[in-house]
C-alpha cells in the first residue's frame, strides 16, 4: 500500500483564466451594535471566474461570512451594505429590488452555510426539503420531476437515492453535509459560495467531501468560493486565494504564489502558524496581539498593530489594494520581498 | 519546582473584600444600565416604589396631621360625618367604608402588611426551589425522582382549597399565609424550572473543572450551581410576591383570613355590608382596593419581566 | 513501576449502558474505551489522535476520574507511595490524589464560570485542597497568572470571563490546572476552539511549560500536525482501542496500521504543490455497540484478510524499537 505524494511543477498549476461570472466591486457593509457600527466588510473587490475555486481564508471575525451573506443579500435586519457592486453576469446584485432578488438567490447564486447539518429543517424529509426549493423556483416543475432531479442530486454528491425520503436526524453529520450541498446545487447555480462545509467532520469525511466538490464544480462549470479559516483545505481546493483580515483584503492571488512567495506580512506569518505533518517540524509563528475590534479598527493599515514591518505611514494612510505582479494583488505598504521573481 | 515559579510578583494593593464589593457595585450598575433600557421595568419599579411611599407615609401622617380617632385604620370612626360609608370629601380624600373609617388611611396601611406578605413568601419559595432544583439536578437519580415526584404533586394541589381548610381549622395569619404559599409553590412548579436551569449548568465544563480540582458535591452546588441560579430565583421572586397578594385578597374576599385589615378585606367589607355592586356612588369602597391589588401585583410582574431580558440575554434586542 | 514511568495505563475500559431497566439480562452498551494500554513518561508527553467518537476523550477523562473506570488499572507515580492505582482510589484518597492529575477542557467558554472572576477560578484548588492561607494564596494566583503571560496579574485578577478573548481565557484554564503544581495534565483540544493567530500561542506556552515545571501531557487531538508539534510520542484510537503507537517522527514517516495510513493520507496538506493520493476506506465510522470478537477495523479495512474476522481484536504488539501496532498484516 504505497502512499505516494506527488509535486507538481509550477505550470501544472495555473490554470487557463476564464470569462468573469461575479465581479464584486468596493463592498462595504457593516453591523449596527448597541455599542456601535461594527465595520465588517471594507471596500471589497475581486472576480470570480468561471470554473474557478476561490478560497477565501482568515481568522474569525474578518468578513469572510460577511462578505458571502452580502453576496447573497441574507443580511440580518441590523446589517447594512454601504456601497459596492456586485455583478452576477450581467446583472447588478444591489440594484434588484427584494422580489428580483429571489430569483438570482439559489438559480443564478447559492450557498451552502457554516454548520450547514443545522439548517435541514428536521420534521421534513430530506427529500421533500430539496423538491421545495425546486419548485420554488421552477413553478412549473411536476413533483415527479423534482424529485427525479432530486435523486440525480443525491447520486452527484455521492448519496444513495433511497435516502431522499428519510428525516435529517436519520443522517450522519457527512451525510447532511452532502444533503445540503444537494440542495444548494438543485437549481444549477453558476456561483456557489460554500462556508466552512467540512469544520465540524472528521479528516477522512472532510477528504471525501473536498473531493467530491471538485468533480462537481467540474461537472456543472460553476465558479466557487470557498471559506475557510484552516490554510491547509484553502490550499488543495483552491484555484486563487483572497486573504482577509479585519473586513479587508490582504493579499489575492493563485496559490503556487500565495505559498511560496507570499507579499503580505498576515499571509506570512498565518501560513506559518499552521503545524503540518510533512517535512521536518519546525518553529510555529506567533502573531502578537489579538484581531483588532471593529467597532473602531485601528486607523490606516489595519494590521499595523501587529506587525513587524509597520512604520509611520502605516499607522495613518490605508495602503491601497493594487496588483504588484501579474495576478498578484497586495494591500501593504512594504511587502515582503520576492525571492524568486514573479 | 518552586525555583521555576519565582518571577517578579505584583502585590494586591487592596484587602480582597473591598475589591469583591467594588466588583459587586460594578455589577449591579451593569445590569442596572440594562433595566432601565425597557419601560415596561421602569414602570413596575415607579409604582412599586409609590406603594412604598405610602406605606412609610402612613405612619407619620398618623403621627401627625391625622387624629388617631377618626382615621385609624382598623378602629377609626368619624362621628363628625351622619352617614357611612361617605363618599369621598375634603377630609377623607377617598372617602369612608360603611363602619366609619378613612378608606385612604386603610389603604395606606395594608400597603406595608402585603409587602410583608409578598417579601416573605418570595423568600421562602426562592430558597426552597433554588436548593432543591439544584440538589436534585445534581445529585440525579432517586433524590431527584423522590423531589420531582413531590413538586408534581405541589402543582397539582389546589392552593385555594387547602388553603380554605387551612384557614378553617387555625388561626390564620398573614404570615402563616406567607410560609404555606411560599412552601406550595417553591415545592412546585417553580422547583422544576429551577431544576432544568441547574440541569444546563451541570454539564458545564467548569463544574467538571471544579471536580477535577478535589472539589466535593456541596461545594460545587453552593459556589457554582447557586450563584448561576440566582438571576432566575430573583425572577421568580418577583411572580411569587404577585401570586401571594393576589391569593390574599381573594381569600379575604371570602373572610376566610383572620387578619384585621388589608386591600382583601376592605373588599370584603364592602361586600359584606351589601355595598359591593350598590351603584356609582359607592365605588370608592371597592375600586381603590382593588387598583391597589391590580397595580401592587402587575408591578411585580413587570419588573420580573424586565428582569427576565436582563437574565436572559437571548431575549435582548440587539 | 520504574523509575521514569509517570503513567501506565492498562486494561482500562469504560462501557457506557444503553436501554433502561435495571433488571435487563444482556443491556447493550457502547465500548467507549475497551482494553486500552499505555505510559507516559516523567516529561514527555503523549498524544492520543482519533476521529471523533473513538474514545480518546473518555480516556482522558478517564484518567482524571471525572468518569469511574469499568475496568482497569490507571497506575501513577507518587514520589512518597510509589505506583498508585488511581482507578481505585475513592474519598479523601481520590481528593488528595486530584493534585497530581489535572485537565484542559476545549471550550475556553463555558469552562469558566460567568459569575466568578479570574482569581476566584485560578485559587479555586487550592481552595478545595484547604492547604493555603489567603495572603499565600492571592500571591501564587498573581504568580501563576504572570506565568501564563496575563501581565499585569493585577489588572486580570478580578476580571470576569466575559471580559476576556478566548485566547486569555484559555490562558486561565492552563493557570487553574498549573497552581497545585501537578505532574500529569490531560489537555482535550485545548486549541481548537482559538483563532489561528492565538492558537500558536497557547500551544508554544503549554510547551515552555512543560519543559519548566517537568508536567507530562496527554494531548488529546483529531489532528495530527498539532500532535506532531506538541507531543513525542503519538498514539492512535479506533473504536475504543489503541491501534498504533510510537515516536512522533517514527509514526508519521512510517505508519504501519491501515487505519493510520488512510488517516495520514487523508490530511491535507497546506501546500499546493502537494497532489496527496488517498487511501480509500469506505464507511462511516460508527458507535462501538457490543462490538463482536474481530479486529475493530475490519469492516473499513483496505487490505483485510479472512484471519482478521475470524480471530479476535490483534493485540498491540512491538514491532520493533518501541513502535507498537495491532494488525496482522503487519
Amino acid at each position: 500500500m504505497q502512499m505516494v505524494d506527488t509535486l507538481l511543477s509550477t505550470q501544472d498549476l495555473v490554470a487557463p483564466v476564464r470569462d468573469p461570472v461575479l465581479t464584486v466591486r468596493d463592498l462595504t457593509m457593516h453591523y449596527r451594535t448597541r455599542q456601535g457600527w461594527v465595520s465588517a466588510v471594507d471596500n471589497v473587490s475581486f472576480t470570480l471566474h468561471r470554473g474557478e475555486s476561490l478560497g477565501l481564508v482568515g481568522e474569525s471575525g474578518c468578513g469572510k461570512t460577511s462578505i458571502a451573506i452580502s453576496l447573497m443579500r441574507l443580511l440580518p435586519d441590523n446589517a447594512r451594505i454601504l456601497s459596492g457592486e456586485i455583478w452576477l453576469g450581467d446583472e447588478e446584485l444591489l440594484s434588484l429590488s427584494a422580489a428580483e432578488m429571489l430569483r438570482v438567490r439559489w438559480k443564478g447564486i447559492a450557498m451552502v452555510f457554516q454548520a450547514a447539518m443545522n439548517s435541514l429543517d428536521p420534521v421534513y424529509r430530506v427529500g421533500e426539503q430539496i423538491v421545495e426549493a425546486l419548485q420554488t423556483h421552477f413553478p412549473t416543475m411536476r413533483v415527479a420531476q423534482a424529485r427525479a432531479r432530486v435523486g440525480e442530486l443525491f447520486q452527484l454528491v455521492g448519496l444513495d437515492p433511497v435516502l431522499m425520503d428519510r428525516y435529517p436526524h436519520e443522517f450522519s453529520g457527512g451525510m447532511r453535509q452532502r444533503a445540503v450541498i444537494a440542495m444548494a446545487l438543485s437549481c444549477k447555480p453558476a456561483v456557489i459560495i460554500a462556508d466552512e462545509p467540512t469544520t465540524a467532520l472528521d479528516v477522512i469525511v472532510q477528504d471525501h467531501i473536498l473531493k467530491e466538490l471538485r468533480v462537481i464544480q467540474e461537472q456543472l462549470d460553476m465558479g466557487m468560493i470557498y471559506i475557510s479559516h484552516d490554510i491547509a483545505v484553502i490550499a488543495e481546493v483552491s484555484d486563487r486565494i483572497a486573504v482577509m483580515y479585519a473586513g479587508r483584503m490582504a493579499e489575492l492571488t493563485d496559490g503556487e504564489s500565495l505559498f511560496h512567495r507570499p507579499l503580505h506580512p498576515y499571509t506570512a506569518a498565518l501560513m506559518g502558524a499552521f503545524p503540518s505533518i510533512k517535512g521536518p517540524k519546525r518553529e510555529l509563528t506567533t502573531l502578537p496581539g489579538e484581531p483588532p475590534d471593529l467597532l473602531c479598527p485601528p486607523p490606516g493599515c489595519r494590521f499595523h498593530p501587529r506587525c513587524p514591518r509597520a512604520t509611520e505611514c502605516c499607522l495613518s494612510r490605508r495602503p491601497p489594494f493594487e496588483e504588484r505582479f501579474p495576478g498578484h494583488y497586495v494591500a501593504c505598504w512594504h511587502p515582503l520581498e520576492v525571492r524568486n521573481g514573479g | 519546582m518552586a525555583d521555576a515559579m519565582t518571577i517578579q510578583r505584583t502585590p494586591v494593593a487592596e484587602p480582597l473584600w473591598r475589591i469583591r464589593l467594588r466588583l459587586a457595585g460594578k455589577s449591579f450598575a451593569n445590569s442596572w444600565q440594562l433595566f432601565r433600557e425597557n419601560p415596561i421595568g421602569l414602570i413596575g419599579l415607579g409604582i412599586i416604589v409609590l406603594f412604598g411611599l405610602l406605606s412609610l407615609a402612613h405612619p407619620i401622617l398618623m403621627a401627625t396631621v391625622w387624629d388617631a380617632r377618626t382615621y385609624d385604620p382598623i378602629i377609626g370612626y368619624d362621628a363628625a360625618i351622619l352617614s357611612h360609608p361617605s363618599p369621598p370629601s375634603a377630609r377623607h380624600l377617598l372617602g369612608t367604608d360603611p363602619i366609619g373609617r378613612d378608606v385612604l388611611s386603610q389603604l395606606m396601611y395594608s400597603a406595608r402588611w402585603e409587602f410583608g406578605l409578598g417579601l416573605l413568601a418570595a423568600t421562602v419559595s426562592v430558597v426552597l426551589s433554588t436548593t432543591v432544583g439544584a440538589v436534585a439536578a445534581y445529585f440525579g437519580g432517586l433524590v431527584d425522582t423522590i423531589f420531582m415526584r413531590i413538586a408534581d404533586v405541589m402543582t397539582m394541589l389546589p392552593f385555594i382549597a387547602i388553603l380554605v381548610v387551612l384557614s378553617a381549622l387555625f388561626d390564620f395569619q398573614l404570615i402563616h399565609l406567607a410560609l404555606v404559599y411560599g412552601i406550595l409553590v417553591g415545592f412546585g412548579g417553580q422547583t422544576i424550572v429551577i431544576k432544568s436551569q441547574a440541569l444546563t449548568i451541570k454539564v458545564k465544563p467548569y463544574i467538571d473543572a471544579a471536580r477535577v480540582a478535589g472539589g466535593g458535591d456541596w461545594h460545587i452546588i453552593f459556589t457554582h450551581m447557586f450563584p448561576n441560579l440566582m438571576p432566575l430565583a430573583f425572577l421568580y421572586m418577583m411572580i411569587t410576591v404577585t401570586g401571594a397578594v393576589f391569593i390574599e385578597a381573594a381569600l379575604s374576599f371570602f373572610g376566610l383570613l383572620n387578619i384585621r385589615m388589608s386591600w382583601g378585606i376592605m373588599i370584603n367589607t364592602a361586600q359584606a355590608s351589601g355595598y359591593l355592586l350598590a351603584g356609582p356612588g359607592y365605588l370608592h369602597l371597592m375600586i381603590p382596593a382593588g387598583l391597589a391589588i391590580t397595580l401592587f401585583c402587575s408591578a411585580f410582574y413587570l419588573v420580573g419581566r424586565a428582569l427576565d431580558e436582563v437574565v436572559n440575554p437571548r431575549l435582548r434586542r440587539r | 513501576m520504574e523509575d521514569s514511568k509517570l503513567v501506565r495505563v492498562e486494561g482500562l475500559r469504560k462501557w457506557f449502558p444503553l436501554g433502561r431497566g435495571l433488571f435487563e439480562r444482556n443491556q447493550s452498551a457502547i465500548h467507549a474505551v475497551d482494553g486500552v494500554n499505555f505510559t507516559i513518561e516523567a516529561g514527555r508527553s503523549l498524544g492520543l489522535v482519533g476521529e471523533s467518537g473513538c474514545g480518546k476523550t473518555t480516556t482522558g477523562r478517564l484518567l482524571t476520574r471525572l468518569e469511574t473506570p469499568t475496568a482497569g488499572h490507571i497506575y501513577m507515580d507518587d514520589p512518597a507511595l510509589g505506583a498508585v492505582d488511581l482507578a481505585a482510589l475513592k474519598g479523601k484518597q481520590l481528593k488528595m490524589f486530584r493534585k497530581r492529575v489535572q485537565f484542559i477542557f476545549q471550550d475556553p467558554y463555558e469552562s469558566l464560570n460567568p459569575r466568578r472572576t479570574v482569581y476566584d477560578t485560578v485559587a479555586e484548588p487550592l481552595v478545595v485542597q484547604g492547604n493555603r492561607a489567603l495572603v499565600e494564596r492571592e500571591e501564587r494566583v498573581a504568580q501563576l497568572l504572570e506565568t501564563v503571560g496575563l501581565t499585569p496579574a493585577s489588572s486580570f485578577m478580578f476580571r470576569f470571563p466575559h471580559e476576556l478573548s478566548g485566547g486569555q481565557r484559555q490562558r486561565v484554564a492552563i493557570a487553574r490546572a498549573l497552581i497545585i503544581e501537578p505532574a500529569f495534565v490531560a489537555a482535550d483540544e485545548p486549541t481548537s476552539m482559538l483563532d489561528v493567530s492565538i492558537r500558536t500561542g497557547v500551544m508554544q506556552l503549554m510547551l515552555e511549560l512543560a519543559d519548566r515545571l517537568g508536567v507530562s501531557y496527554l494531548y488529546i487531538t483529531h489532528d495530527l500536525a498539532v500532535a506532531r508539534y506538541m507531543c513525542q510520542e503519538i498514539a492512535v484510537m479506533y473504536l475504543g482501542k489503541i491501534v498504533e503507537q510510537a515516536e512522533a517522527e517514527e509514526l508519521l514517516a512510517n505508519p504501519l496500521h491501515p487505519y493510520t495510513r488512510a488517516l495520514l493520507s487523508a490530511v491535507p496538506i497546506p501546500d499546493p504543490r502537494y497532489r496527496r493520493k488517498t487511501i480509500e476506506i469506505s464507511g462511516d465510522v460508527s458507535r462501538p455497540i457490543d462490538p463482536p470478537s474481530q479486529c475493530r477495523f475490519y469492516e473499513r479495512c483496505p487490505v483485510r484478510e479472512e484471519r482478521c474476522a475470524t480471530n479476535e481484536h490483534p493485540p498491540l504488539e512491538d514491532k520493533g524499537a518501541g513502535h507498537f501496532v495491532a494488525c496482522y498484516l503487519v
